[in-house]
């Protein structure tokens, strides 16, 4: 990086520190950065100081905010007796995206996975369990990853949550919207078979 | 392998890993070519072909195309989801602890076909109403013989006699077990010190001993080594008759445990979920220590 002025050498440095950004996207970036107007710039620099700044965790459900309660949490006119489990703060953006339900979220930024060697204790589980402790919610939905640590998980937190006595529901599973019947899996299948409903 | 571009084997798979946005890289078991390691495109997409497939604890029939770097599955057809396994987390748990134990044992590209016979078979036995305790330490004991570290539980490993039922000493860097009297003489550590240093307490030694976990033998009790003997050399309908009560069971699993760890220089990572499911009570009644 001789051939280059040092602050963009630590700019293509530090944009190649980013996933997926190899040494010439992080040139091409840095040289289009030089190339736009001080406002963009500053823009994008302001925008990333504010996200480590005033991004943290909401301090009811988990969820990534910019204010603690979230929005979510504080909105009175939601359900605040069912409470959906997700794995990731990402999960919620098509969970609302469905216009289906109105209840708030609990984030367990994770899922179990023995052979990783994450195990309850590394996500927000007695974090979830205390919310649940005493309070008026009713249903608590499961909305884990419809794979084996997903699983593993759901069935864990049905576990723990029951003696509270407090309801338990699971997403549905199920074939997939414009998916192919020849293709589904035996245990997908049986799963939406279990599930039908009266049409 | 032969030179066609692609080619069928039925298999287990043991582990899958995200690669990119939707794509997986998943880690088979199969009787031809031992531990496999496959690229399913697109399997993170929920109307995808793959999907189910080539989930953990499945055994299914699949077709994979030879890739430059790793081989890419193509087609894939269950054989058995063992979906009781999947529905109850006690099962579930075992089920993904003989997995790892799979994956950390076997190198790719290394066929042991009993070893795949071994796993199936232990993947039906624990999806059936038998103790899941015998289930795994009888997959244990037989894994380690496939693999060639079967331990020796006839004669001392020392003096090669013939071992009386007496408590005797089994002896993870020996690789069985030691009489009486030869676990008496055995060699102490190789000292962590250099000539002329200090030699440190023996309290710390001790301790030092005991997180490493190098010590070279510890006592195993009449019964634990008759059990050990019968389960290495029968078959497991005979091995399943076994009545074996809770204190025992808890001792024939430390000491495979034990080897295990010594073996593989690591603990296994899903013992620790094993013992937080015990320790919430969250085994399964049916499998629970009689």
């Amino acid at each position: 990086m001789t051939f280059v002025a040092e602050p963009v050498a630590r700019l293509i440095e530090e944009f190649n520190k980013l996933p997926g950004i190899g040494p010439k996207s992080a040139q091409r970036l840095a040289y289009h950065l030089l190339r736009s107007s001080d406002e963009e710039a500053k823009a994008l620099a302001e925008a990333i100081l504010a996200v480590k700044e005033k991004i943290g965790l909401c301090s009811v459900c988990f969820n990534i905010t910019d204010c603690d309660p979230c929005l979510i949490c504080q909105d009175t006119e939601r359900d605040h007796s069912k409470v959906c489990v997700v794995e990731r703060p990402s999960d919620i953006i098509p969970l609302e995206r469905t216009g289906k339900y109105s209840g708030v979220y609990h984030v367990l930024h994770g899922s179990i996975s023995p052979a990783q060697g994450v195990g309850p204790e590394d996500l927000k589980v007695k974090e979830l369990l205390s919310r649940l402790q005493g309070s008026s919610v009713t249903e608590v939905i499961m909305a884990t990853n419809p794979n084996l640590e997903g699983e593993a998980t759901a069935r864990y937190l049905r576990r723990m949550i029951l003696p509270l006595g407090i309801r338990v529901t699971q997403l549905a599973r199920g074939l997939p919207f414009g998916a192919d019947l020849e293709y589904a899996d035996d245990m997908t299948l049986s799963q939406a078979f279990e599930s039908r409903q009266e049409f | 392998m032969g030179t066609t571009r692609t080619y069928q084997t039925q298999s287990i798979i043991i582990k899958q890993t995200k690669l990119g946005e939707i794509d997986k890289i998943v880690t088979l078991y199969s009787p031809e070519f031992g531990k496999l390691k496959a690229v399913a495109k697109g399997a993170c997409r929920p109307g995808s072909k793959l999907g189910g497939n080539v989930e953990p604890l499945t055994c299914s029939l699949v077709m994979l195309a030879r890739g430059r770097n790793l081989d890419i599955i193509t087609q894939s057809q269950i054989i058995d989801a063992f979906s009781a396994l999947k529905s109850d987390l006690w099962r579930m748990a075992c089920g993904l602890y003989i997995l790892e134990l799979i994956d950390s044992f076997t190198v790719e590209n290394s066929e042991n076909r009993p070893l795949f016979d071994l796993l199936r078979a232990t993947l039906y036995r624990l999806c059936q109403a038998d103790n899941s305790e015998t289930v795994l330490r009888y997959f244990e004991l037989h894994l380690l013989h496939y693999l060639g570290y079967r331990p020796q539980l006839r004669r001392c490993v020392s003096c090669d006699s013939p071992l009386k039922p007496v408590v005797n000493f089994f002896s993870p860097s020996e690789g069985g077990i030691l009489c009486p009297h030869c676990d008496r003489h055995s060699e102490p550590f190789a000292p962590c010190h250099s000539e002329g240093e200090k030699r440190p307490k023996n309290l710390a030694q001790d301790r030092v001993r005991e997180a490493i976990s190098l010590k070279p033998s510890f006592p195993l009790s009449v019964n634990a080594f008759k059990i050990l003997r019968l389960w290495q050399s029968c078959d497991y309908a005979t091995a399943k008759r076994v009545k074996v009560k809770p204190e025992l069971s808890l001792e024939l699993e430390q000491v495979l445990q034990r080897y295990i760890r010594y073996l593989l220089q690591r603990e296994v990572k899903s013992v620790a979920w094993l013992k937080e499911l015990r320790k919430e009570s969250l085994v399964d009644k049916d499998f629970e220590r009689n």
